[in-house]
């Protein structure tokens, strides 16, 4: 499903992915973790095209994102066409990002009205479906205001989720609210794993990894320093690194 | 002994109150200022996008929109367009179709686009760069994003100082005096020139200009209030508290 080879994105002189490599197949569930600084958040929204990768290619679903090849060399898709391909890739954020000036409903919905064009009432469906997925039919009518944060973060999903994506995003989603509220969303993102979701999600919720990941991945500085099924990794990290970082958060 | 006497006849000012070229005058003001603000709402919105484009050209052509006519006086502006464009085209369809008052709603317009595409910016850069980011990644373009996410954010940062434009627009109509449009004040002088009452017929412009930045001002706190949808406290307007007083809505 996702295909990176050697992707490398720096900011100005810091360089902050020096050669990621990362395959994700159909359904897997993938929990990025590592320090902070370490290039997580920015491999993620290098898989959108958030941000433009400096070298390397990213493959989602077998389309090069961001890109297309002509004579053999990679030029910039123009606008239209990354959004086409985004579309296709779900991004829930630490922050949540909801729309203030909608409602819950409104939130899920502007998407299919706007990029889909999907009628008012097959759109309107389809975002009380998800809100109700997610535990908040009560809320349709609601403003980002009005809910708690968990709350927001399950609208965020809802709303990623109604465009249908075949791979959805989470940076750092949980990060933000407080921990009484952490585990309702992460009910939402395991029950989403269980459906078969191909998901890379940069996490250090250590029960959900254990729980929901079939693989993680371990970056440090740029690069991947060591991945494998969650309880080699806990229990059996071979890099002093991971080690040291794992010590740190289990 | 000296007595301080006072010319000044209340009787005059509420005769001219309602006198037709005093009425004309203030609609005429109305049409000009609402017609500009629209044009210069229109071209701000424009430059201000033109203005964060990615494409230098139209960034740098916005910006040099913004100096010429943010850096010259208005009044000089109206001039060379309503005096000098005819000049300098010498065409005759042009002379008879530029009017006083459209060289006064295009002058005043294309003056007020300068300011608002200011503000225009200063409102799409209010709004957290992490709508940017949620609105591309649903698959939205940039212009979806700025059109459903991004704008209808800034509106409500936009609001207020484009209230205070249009006030300030309203009042700077009278300017088109200058190329004899018949506004509000241009009126009150063609009436004081003939009966030599000018104090009086200034209280009488002075009266109507308050009257009209009156009903505005209430109008925009109105919408402002409005567009507070989905904010935890919204505005108390005139309006609004007059309604819980009389014991209706409440916090609605």
């Amino acid at each position: 499903m996702v295909r990176a080879l050697d992707v490398h994105k720096r900011f100005g002189r810091l360089e902050v992915l020096r050669g990621v490599d990362m395959d994700v197949a159909r359904g897997e569930v993938v929990v990025l973790i590592g320090p902070s600084g370490s290039g997580k958040t920015t491999f993620l929204r290098c898989i959108n095209h958030l941000e433009r990768v400096d070298g390397g290619t990213i493959y989602v679903d077998g389309e090069l994102v961001g890109y297309r090849e002509k004579n053999g060399r990679l030029v910039e898709d123009r606008e239209p066409e990354v959004a086409r391909k985004r579309a296709a890739i779900g991004m829930v954020f630490q922050r949540f990002n909801l729309f203030p000036h909608l409602s819950a409903l409104g939130n899920v919905v502007e998407a299919p009205l706007s990029v889909k064009k999907l009628s008012r009432r097959e759109a309107g469906e389809l975002g009380r479906e998800l809100l109700g997925k997610v535990g908040l039919a009560d809320k349709l009518d609601a403003y980002p205001s009005q809910l708690s944060g968990g709350q927001q973060q399950r609208v965020a999903i809802a709303r990623a989720l109604a465009m249908q994506p075949k791979l959805m995003l989470f940076d750092e989603a949980t990060s933000a609210l407080d921990p009484e509220l952490v585990g309702e969303v992460l009910e939402v993102m395991k029950s989403l794993a269980r459906e078969g979701m191909t998901m890379i999600v940069v996490s250090h919720e250590m029960g959900f990894t254990r729980e929901a990941a079939d693989r993680i991945v371990f970056m440090d500085e740029g690069v991947i320093v060591e991945e494998g099924p969650p309880e080699e990794m806990f229990a059996r990290p071979l890099q002093p690194r991971t080690q040291a970082f794992l010590s740190k958060i289990l | 002994m000296i007595t301080l006497a006072i010319d000044f006849e209340v009787d005059v000012v509420w005769r001219f109150l309602f006198n037709p070229l005093i009425r004309e005058g203030a609609w005429r003001t109305i049409q000009v200022a609402v017609a500009a603000q629209v044009l210069g709402v229109l071209l701000g919105l424009s430059f201000a996008l033109m203005r964060i484009s990615r494409n230098p050209a139209a960034s740098v052509f916005s910006g040099f929109y913004v100096w010429f006519f943010r850096g010259t006086p208005v009044l000089l502006q109206l001039y060379i367009l309503y005096f000098g464009v005819p000049q300098l085209f010498d065409n005759q369809t042009l002379t008879t179709e530029l009017t006083a008052f459209r060289a006064a709603v295009l002058a005043f317009g294309v003056n007020e686009g300068a300011y608002m595409s200011e503000i225009v910016r200063a409102g799409i850069l209010s709004v957290e760069a992490g709508q940017m980011d949620a609105a591309k990644s649903l698959g939205m373009t940039n212009l979806q994003a700025m059109r459903h996410v991004v704008l209808p954010q800034a509106l409500r940062v936009v609001i207020p100082p484009t209230g205070n434009e249009f006030i300030a627009m309203l009042k700077n109509t009278s300017l088109a005096s200058a190329i004899s449009l018949v506004e509000l004040l241009q009126g009150s002088t063609l009436i004081y020139s003939t009966n030599f009452k000018f104090m009086e017929l200034l209280v009488v412009a002075a009266i109507w200009y308050l009257a009209m930045t009156t009903v505005f001002s209430l109008a925009q706190a109105e919408l402002e209030r409005v567009l507070s949808v989905g904010e935890r406290e919204r505005p108390e307007t005139l309006f609004s508290r007059a309604l819980s007083l009389m014991g209706g809505r409440r916090g609605a």
